[in-house]
């Protein structure tokens, strides 16, 4: 821990390690990259390869740029004393996650409407819905959620450990390069390139440079945690750990993947079958728990007992409800695959480990809910604790729906629904969506020195408005879910099945329509949030100094 | 649990009177508060009843097999169960339809019931698709609910079609095109444009214009093999009959320009093989009682 500060001579320039191997590195996949553009069996394949060529390039001469400019010496750790917090990259991943997730609730509902009128394909490939909805999916989970959490946790894990972020250009590579994966996985779908595995989709190219990425993320919070300037580890910080080492294993495991050739984007799944499935599904359950689940609750148990100024509930039920978490989830996902050709021992593991896991969730939602005690008027005040309430709320109701719809029983009514749908978007918009809203509202204000955000009213409507539409999604999902299910078992006395498939179609329109309609609700708040930021970054600083003196005492 | 083991470290939080850990991370503290009580019994029942549920099925995995479970349940067993109890359930039903011929089931209200019944569903899984629900037809593929038939309306003709299909490749399918006179260079374009206007006239549908006599002597020596010289068409090559304006493509004059020219020769897939004898019978029921079997 060195400070910088004294008037000494400064040493002579000379380019880090770091920085040297970097240019070499990225001259050389520049150049690897116009190869395999020139010789793409595709030419999708190519436009890949040249995007990769140009990323490369891009980053030799932005290296290169900000060696001529920085100072000769080491970063300093420390500024009087206080860390030198690197906040850059968190500024740029809050406005990536901004904008990707605007992206994202844009695209799903488009594929909301697609689902009720399939007109609103517009006739091309690009847009058809099987190439829409996993571009949703990523935009929504991977590009909004994931910057979310790559940005919260590199903010939390530097306030917490009361140190700056470990590495140079790491920290810019991790962020910078996660979201050149995004580009390269969202126009891989709409260009039709897939290996056809649910949250899995992009190929072999862009599972390489994620792993090197996410590697490269493992490493930067490990460093950081391990020079921290605090005796213990914030229990945020065990989640973050546990997500992206997790994240990390579901990755390689889930796409161990034989390429066709170098010069092809087409790649096969080592494994097959129903070893094929289950690899699937443990991937797929687990994005689950340790993405949406376990990253978010690393968000919660920073923002809101920071924001609502109130002690975690209980530090012991954190320690139990962690190990539990992460020890329970990892088994719950063959519940994804009751009643097919998985034997039946590993479904009933599934099942009873996902209801085992029902207590080790609420843990989350406990500790969140009840941080609360003492400040419960805040809820009325401040419409981002609102929605970081509402949002543990959510969590707790989908995580008992997650463990009653893993029971076979249930299950063989809800599979395959539209259930399964609205379970999903409880969690994802209602916990997942919210706890982040709530996260951007507090790290805007904090990043770029500004008392709070432009309009505390926007916040409210934005609350408003998208709870409203949360509500329609779920509601009308649970109807059509359990409808379809209901009328897909139905027989009749002569032992004839009641309906055809396509009468089912016809019965869950309506409530398709009132799902596309919740969905454009929360797409109105995400651009209410998305303009809210946008005038917060931009506003000047006397302005806000007279807004919040104009702001009504509370 | 208690907590006076790591009280004297905390701060006392005076809202809720509970001790903190004593640590403190950018401003967060930790309450020392136990695991809540409901919390803690909740899950323990969740582990006991799952402990119960390994013991009575499937569950853990042994070398090359899994413990089987007190119960001796298995999903191929069950779904075994399953059906055979469904057929069990059809079983007398279904005897008596396999038995029955086609106009015996017509004739028996109890038999023509069941069959309906069985029917209707398995023409929304299988035909509808094509055929609309209930049979409304669609641009290209025929409204099963009128009395004009291309290959006949009688109940053998209708299994004939629906087990066989028509131009499907199968040995026994219903073959028969409509040639392509424009682009195969046997009409001209003013020849098609006239006979276009004349068939119009054979339903009503226009006057006859000025060339009718043009059109006619046309049809007459092109179209009448088929569509036989007043136009009623011929159900043994599948001929539609042009003076009932029911159209199976439409009935504006470009789109039988176009039929004239391009020719005409949808496809409908043989059933037989992939639909039991019985249920091809019931659909044919199914379809001969829609209201205008013959």
């Amino acid at each position: 821990m060195s400070t910088i500060q004294d008037p000494i001579p400064a040493p002579a320039k000379s380019m880090r390690f770091g920085e040297a191997a970097l240019l070499v590195v990225f001259a050389a996949l520049a150049f690897l990259s116009i190869i395999v553009a020139a010789k793409a069996y595709s030419s999708a394949y190519a436009f890949h390869a040249y995007l990769f060529a140009a990323g490369s390039i891009a980053a030799v001469f932005a290296i290169g740029n900000r060696y001529m400019d920085r100072p000769a010496g080491a970063t300093p750790q420390l500024i009087d004393g206080k860390p030198n917090y690197n906040f850059d990259v968190v500024r740029f991943g809050v406005i990536a996650a901004v904008v990707w997730g605007v992206a994202g609730f844009l695209a799903g509902d488009l594929a909301a409407w697609q689902l009720a009128f399939p007109a609103f394909n517009f006739e091309t490939s690009w847009l058809s819905f099987g190439r829409l909805r996993p571009l949703h999916t990523s935009a929504v989970i991977f590009a909004f959620g994931g910057n979310v959490l790559i940005a919260t946790s590199f903010y939390v894990v530097q306030r917490t450990s009361h140190a700056r972020l470990a590495g140079d250009l790491a920290p810019w590579f991790v962020v910078l390069g996660y979201n050149f994966f995004i580009v390269i996985a969202g126009t891989g779908y709409l260009l039709g390139i897939t290996q056809s595995k649910e949250y899995a989709e992009p190929e072999w190219y862009a599972d390489l440079w994620l792993t090197v990425v996410w590697v490269t993320y493992l490493l930067v919070f490990v460093a950081t945690i391990w020079k921290r300037r605090e005796p213990h580890i914030y229990v945020a910080n065990w989640f973050y750990l546990a997500f992206i080492i997790t994240i990390a294993m579901l990755h390689l495991g889930n796409n161990v993947t034989i390429p066709v050739s170098l010069f092809s984007d087409k790649s096969y799944i080592y494994w097959s079958g129903v070893q094929d499935a289950m690899f699937q599904w443990w991937y797929g359950h687990n994005a689950v728990g340790f993405f949406l689940t376990a990253g978010f609750l690393a968000i919660m148990y920073y923002f809101i007992p920071k924001r609502a100024e109130r002690p975690v509930y209980s530090y012991r039920l954190s320690i139990v409800h962690f190990w539990a978490l992460i020890f329970i989830y990892i088994w719950a996902g063959p519940h994804h695959l009751h009643y097919t050709a998985l034997p039946d021992w590993a479904q009933t593991l599934g099942m009873t480990f996902s209801v085992i896991l029902w207590m080790p969730s609420w843990g989350g939602m406990i500790n969140g809910l009840m941080t609360l005690s003492g400040a419960w008027d805040k809820l009325r005040t401040d419409p981002v604790i609102r929605m970081m309430v509402v949002s543990v709320a959510f969590y707790g109701m989908s995580t008992f729906e997650g463990p009653m719809m893993a029971v076979k029983a249930v299950n063989s009514l809800s599979h395959y629904t539209e259930w399964t749908v609205g379970h999903v978007h409880s969690g994802a918009l209602g916990w997942v969506a919210y706890i982040s809203f709530g996260a951007i509202y507090c790290l805007v204000p904090w990043l770029w020195n500004k008392p709070q955000m432009y309009s505390v009213k926007a916040i409210a409507w934005h609350f408003w408005i998208s709870t409203l539409g949360i509500v329609l999604y779920i509601s009308s999902m649970w109807v059509a879910g359990i409808m379809q299910g209901l009328m897909w078992r139905a027989y009749t006395s002569l032992g004839f099945l009641e309906y055809s498939f396509i009468e089912t179609v016809e019965a869950v329109h309506p409530l398709y329509v009132i799902r596309a309609t919740g969905g454009l609700l929360f797409v109105t708040g995400g651009l209410i949030m998305a303009w809210n930021v946008w005038k917060t970054i931009t506003m000047p600083q006397a302005v806000a100094e007279q807004k919040l003196a104009l702001a009504p005492a509370e | 649990m208690s907590t006076t083991e790591n009280s004297h470290q905390g701060r006392l939080d005076t809202v809720t009177g509970v001790r903190t850990t004593g640590h403190e991370w950018d401003g967060i503290e930790e309450l020392n508060n136990p695991l809540p009580r409901w919390w803690l019994w909740v899950w323990y029942a969740c582990i006991v009843w799952s402990i119960a549920y390994w013991i009575m099925y499937p569950a853990w995995p042994l070398i090359s097999t899994a413990t089987p479970g007190l119960l001796g349940w298995n999903s191929r067993s069950a779904v075994s169960q399953q059906i055979d109890d469904l057929r069990a359930l059809r079983a007398e039903s279904t005897a008596k339809l396999a038995d029955a011929s086609l106009q015996q089931i017509e004739d028996t209200p109890a038999l023509l019931t069941l069959a309906r019944a069985q029917g209707r569903v398995a023409f929304a899984d299988n035909c509808a698709p094509c055929h609309g629900q209930g049979g409304g037809g669609a641009v290209g593929f025929p409204n099963l609910n009128d009395d004009d038939w291309l290959w006949g309306g009688s109940l053998d003709q209708i299994y004939q079609t629906i087990s066989y299909g028509i131009r499907s490749g199968d040995d026994q399918a219903h073959v028969g095109n409509m040639p392509a006179f424009g682009r195969d260079g046997i009409l001209t374009r003013p020849e098609i444009s006239a006979v276009a206007g004349y068939v119009r006239t054979l339903s009503g549908l226009d006057k006859p214009g000025a060339d009718y006599a043009k059109g006619k002597e046309v049809f007459l020596a092109n179209c009448a093999a088929c569509h036989g010289p007043e136009g009623k068409g011929n159900q043994e090559v599948g001929a539609p009959n042009l003076t009932d304006n029911i159209w199976l493509y439409g009935p504006d004059k470009a789109t039988i320009e176009y039929a004239v020219t391009n020719g005409r020769g949808n496809v409908m897939p043989a059933w037989h093989g992939r639909l039991d004898p019985t249920t091809v019978k019931v659909l044919t029921v199914y379809v001969h009682s829609l209201g205008g079997g013959r």
